[in-house]
């Protein structure tokens, strides 16, 4: 188990996508489909949708609480969202989708030993007090 | 760590201003949680990038603060919008109906809420803005980088609703560069041994802007080397260009921006981390990074990226009068309404239309779309336009300086002038 800093909290459950560049929120990722469509990127066409979303740092937008209100709005974002670098972009978009939508998408941030320890799993799963936990594969299947 | 809160914070916070001013204090102070503030300070201004349409989040957010009470503490000015509101042949439905839907929508709220409409990423060459030392709050990135290095003014980049949510507050949180020390310069940038003659040319800031921008990333850069400037033009130029190319959102250029009368002034006395040398070398190099397309015929040009300022219209008019772009290619100048309106007052946009340009105001021609379905190879003389357009718009770009835009536009095809690049630039 693993505690993280709350940069907005939730419980969630997903299996991992650990992403080996930063994303934006906005212009690298279609929130109508929930693919990452930067041709840069490399996990370009990957789905990040209802997975435990890990990037050690975000690529800097201005529009990108929009893409994460957005992406909580159409129901394509992650499940939640692990973090090295805090990101107040992202947390910011989560609650105004929260207090607009009742949806939302937890944000955390952990130092980069417990990235590296816990990109290592399969699935995890996050409590409302920042406490990570893995879970097995099997339950999340593809 | 407890953040001080008056009785007014506190009263937002626990609802009685309203759904909306509950929802705007809680995302200030989750910046400041995130920032490890320990204050809010007052804030005297905002320019607000949330107008800028990016999906139905961004319209939902604007009517959720509308319907429940959200009454803004501070003047707040509005960036580009995505299509314009002055002209309705700028905005054609038929290209993404539910998108120019929905931006007008957006723009028509946030005037609802009380901004004021100036439609602009260049609000810094507005009467009436920020002044020296004001703590403000900016999201644009040019808009940031000139207002902190420029003006002096202090803001840090604030991504979109909490730009809306500070000015509802008229309170930010108390990090980065509203403090004095998140101000000082880490980098020493020198440009001595570039040639002074290439110093008096508009298109060596945007280089040179580039070219710091991709040495700085975020950290902030002093230059030195560079001449008093008597307009604004080349330091807005550089202030986009760093913006785009590195993230860069505050720099110093010694004995030319008000922070950095001296070298020891920028660093506040400590030792540069690192060193770099602008060589002619290394301008060529943003020149080549800043252009996509080999030279040949020219489907468009694009000027006007931060938008165009009264003083660069004065310099395009005396080359464009009596001549004419050649028939089928079209010459874009992207600036705000004020702006538009005194170039028609001097009868300027009347020689730009004889000519065969359309100005447009409001929007910017890299996303508009207007210019969606324009394809083949544009020409820019601007850095952040070059360095945006052919991801946006899928287009190939040329860069160059104003006078081979315009000539290039009379020709139909892409001209360089020999003067300019004779020299190895």
């Amino acid at each position: 188990m693993i505690r993280a800093r709350i940069l907005h909290g939730g419980e969630a459950r997903g299996r991992v996508l650990a992403l080996d560049a930063p994303l934006s929120f906005w212009g690298a990722f279609d929130p109508r489909s929930g693919e990452i469509i930067d041709i840069h990127h490399p996990q370009c066409g990957s789905c990040i949708t209802g997975t435990i979303l890990m990037m050690r740092e975000t690529r800097g937008s201005g529009t990108a609480p929009g893409g994460m209100a957005e992406a909580i709005r159409l129901g394509t974002a992650p499940s939640a969202i692990i973090l090295v670098k805090p990101d107040i972009n992202l947390a910011i978009g989560a609650e105004v989708a929260e207090t607009l939508f009742g949806k939302t998408c937890p944000v955390l941030a952990v130092t980069a030993a417990d990235y590296a320890e816990l990109a290592r799993h399969a699935a995890l799963a996050i409590s409302g007090d920042g406490k990570i936990t893995p879970l097995q594969r099997d339950s999340f299947p593809d | 760590m407890s953040l001080a809160l008056d009785d007014r914070d506190r009263a937002c916070l626990d609802g009685e201003h309203g759904p909306a001013m509950r929802l705007a204090m809680r995302l200030v102070l989750k910046a400041a949680g995130i920032l490890g503030a320990r204050e809010l300070i007052p804030v005297s201004f905002a320019h607000i990038d949330a107008c800028f349409y990016s999906g139905e989040a961004h319209v939902d957010f604007a009517q959720y603060l509308l319907d429940h009470g959200a009454k803004l503490s501070i003047p707040a000015w509005t960036n580009n919008g995505v299509v314009s509101l002055t002209d309705p042949d700028i905005r054609p439905e038929t290209s993404d109906p539910q998108m120019v839907k929905g931006a007008r929508k957006l723009m028509q709220l946030y005037e609802k809420l009380g901004c004021r409409p100036v439609w602009t990423c260049a609000p810094y060459q507005l009467p009436g803005g920020p002044q020296f030392g004001d703590q403000i709050v900016a999201g644009e990135s040019n808009a940031v980088s000139f207002y902190n290095a420029v003006i002096g003014a202090r803001t840090n980049k604030y991504g979109d609703y909490l730009d809306v949510a500070c000015a509802l507050i008229g309170k930010a949180p108390y990090a980065g560069l509203h403090r004095d020390e998140g101000r000082r310069g880490r980098l020493l940038i020198r440009t001595e041994a570039v040639p002074d003659d290439w110093k008096a040319e508009n298109i060596f800031y945007h280089l040179l802007g580039h070219h710091v921008g991709k040495l700085s990333g975020q950290a902030i850069p002093v230059i030195t080397g560079l001449p008093p400037q008597e307009t604004a033009d080349s330091l807005k130029a550089l202030a986009a260009a760093a913006a785009s190319a590195g993230g860069v959102e505050m720099w110093h250029a010694v004995g030319v921006t008000p922070e950095a009368a001296t070298k020891d002034d920028a660093f506040q006395g400590h030792a540069p981390e690192r060193v770099f040398e602008v060589t002619p070398h290394s301008l060529a190099q943003a020149r080549r990074d800043l252009t996509s397309a080999k030279d040949g015929p020219l489907d468009m040009v694009a000027l006007g990226t931060p938008h165009f300022s009264l003083t660069e219209f004065e310099r395009l008019v005396p080359l464009v009068t009596g001549r004419k772009a050649k028939p089928g290619l079209a010459l874009y100048v992207s600036t705000s309404r004020h702006i538009r309106d005194e170039a028609a007052k001097r009868g300027w946009i009347a020689e730009l239309e004889a000519f065969g340009a359309t100005v447009i105001a409001d929007t910017c021609t890299y996303y508009s779309p207007a210019v969606r379905q324009c394809r083949g190879r544009i020409m820019t003389n601007a850095a952040k336009w070059a360095y945006y357009a052919p991801g946006m718009l899928g287009v190939e770009v040329c860069f160059g300086s104003l006078s081979e835009c315009v000539e290039s536009a009379v020709r139909g095809e892409v001209w360089r002038d020999p003067q300019l690049w004779a020299n190895g630039l």
